[in-house]
């Protein structure tokens, strides 16, 4: 199979675009779409502050790399969430980008090590709260990517969350009719309050195989080993299942995600922004500041059952 | 005197395991019950496409590209 684009030989056969790339053009058409990203969602600007969520997986590193290759100023945050081997294996992976790939741009990483910090590992806080592993996770790198952002005085806080990422839990939410989460499944969140630092999903664009072929092809090494914590995770059944639609109607999931932002566009026009719904609901939580619904942040809650001696 | 296979990578779980060729990439798909939107398929170090013809001689590595629980960092 040929290039598109050019006579070199394919590559990647992309069926929801119809066409075939190369490596070289393959580099090109991915890095177009996290810039078209970045300037048709009002991401940032070269003059910007960049935090980047990494995790050693391809999506992080990828988006590191290609901020940096565009000439963004992109730091980044490792959260070690004490799993064993895992989380060893993925912070070598950062680690070891930083220091081929980040350090000659100029670029820092900074790491948070939750054991270190809380006193107990992820999986070890989820067994404390009761509460599922994923989710304690999700809690956890949520706060402190938020906090490192504000605290180190960053524009904005990126992340790797890419199509599939997206569609998958636009799915969840829909199946669920979880209509207050739908607000927040934009690719740019704004700095709707103190206390909130801006997020954005500089890969929306892209799917997780386009990615990892970008990975592949510029030979970024990251950690192909999935979180052992992630076994039987709805969003991988959703995930599954969309990729089943797509084989059989190649641009489902990008039909399925775009639509919804376009409706979603419309109704903020025509019912208030997510950042009015934010000021009128959230206050600073009484522990930490952060922005909450309640009185006290769910970080802070689960941080203080953690640290109660068991009955 | 033995007759050679290609030699595949498998992930999550991680296994090896030995096909005879030549074969296509889309037949290895359809043989092993993978959609191909999941995956990608590495020879050497070199992405392949499904039309590919993959030798006896070949090392593969078919890598999954589906990643998260169900909250994601990245």
């Amino acid at each position: 199979m040929k290039c598109r684009k050019c006579p070199a030989r394919a590559v990647l056969r992309l069926p929801r675009h119809n066409t075939a790339f190369c490596p070289v053009c393959l580099t090109d058409f991915v890095r177009t779409q996290v810039q078209k990203a970045i300037t048709s969602q009002h991401m940032f600007s070269t003059n910007d502050r960049i935090l980047v969520a990494v995790s050693g997986g391809k999506d992080s590193l990828t988006l590191w790399e290609i901020l940096l290759k565009l000439g963004y100023r992109a730091d980044a945050l490792y959260v070690d969430q004490g799993i064993g081997t895992y989380s060893q294996g993925s912070r070598e992976k950062v680690e070891q980008f930083t220091e081929q790939i980040a350090v000659p741009c100029g670029a820092t990483l900074t790491i948070h090590n939750v054991e270190e910090e809380e006193g107990a590992s992820i999986p070890d806080l989820a067994n404390m709260v009761r509460r599922p592993t994923c989710s304690t996770c999700g809690t956890i790198k949520r706060y402190q990517f938020n906090r490192a952002a504000i605290q180190g005085g960053y524009d904005v806080m990126a992340t790797g969350h890419n199509l599939d990422d997206e569609a998958a839990r636009l799915l969840g939410n829909v199946l669920h009719w979880q209509e207050e989460y739908l607000q927040k499944q934009s690719p740019t969140l704004p700095a709707s309050m103190d206390g909130f630092a801006k997020k954005v999903k500089p890969l929306y664009r892209l799917t997780e195989r386009e990615i990892a072929a970008y990975a592949v092809v510029n030979r970024i090494d990251y950690m192909v080993e999935e979180c052992p914590m992630s076994k039987g995770a709805k969003m991988l059944v959703y995930k599954d299942v969309l990729n089943r639609l797509e084989a059989e109607s190649p641009g489902t999931k990008h039909t399925f995600y775009w639509q919804f932002l376009a409706k979603q566009e419309k109704a903020q026009a025509a019912h208030g922004s997510m950042t009015d719904t934010d000021q009128r609901t959230l206050q600073p939580c009484t522990t930490c500041s952060q922005p909450t619904s309640t009185g006290i942040c769910s970080y802070c809650k689960m941080v203080a059952r953690a640290k109660t001696p068991a009955q | 005197m033995m007759k050679s296979s290609m030699k595949i990578h498998l992930s999550h779980p991680t296994k090896e395991i030995e096909i005879k060729g030549p074969k296509h990439v889309r037949d290895l798909f359809t043989e092993l019950h993978l959609i191909p939107e999941a995956y990608l398929v590495i020879r050497g170090q070199d992405l392949v496409t499904e039309d590919e013809l993959l030798a006896d001689t070949d090392i593969i590595e078919i890598r999954p590209v589906i990643s998260g629980g169900s909250e994601r960092t990245s």
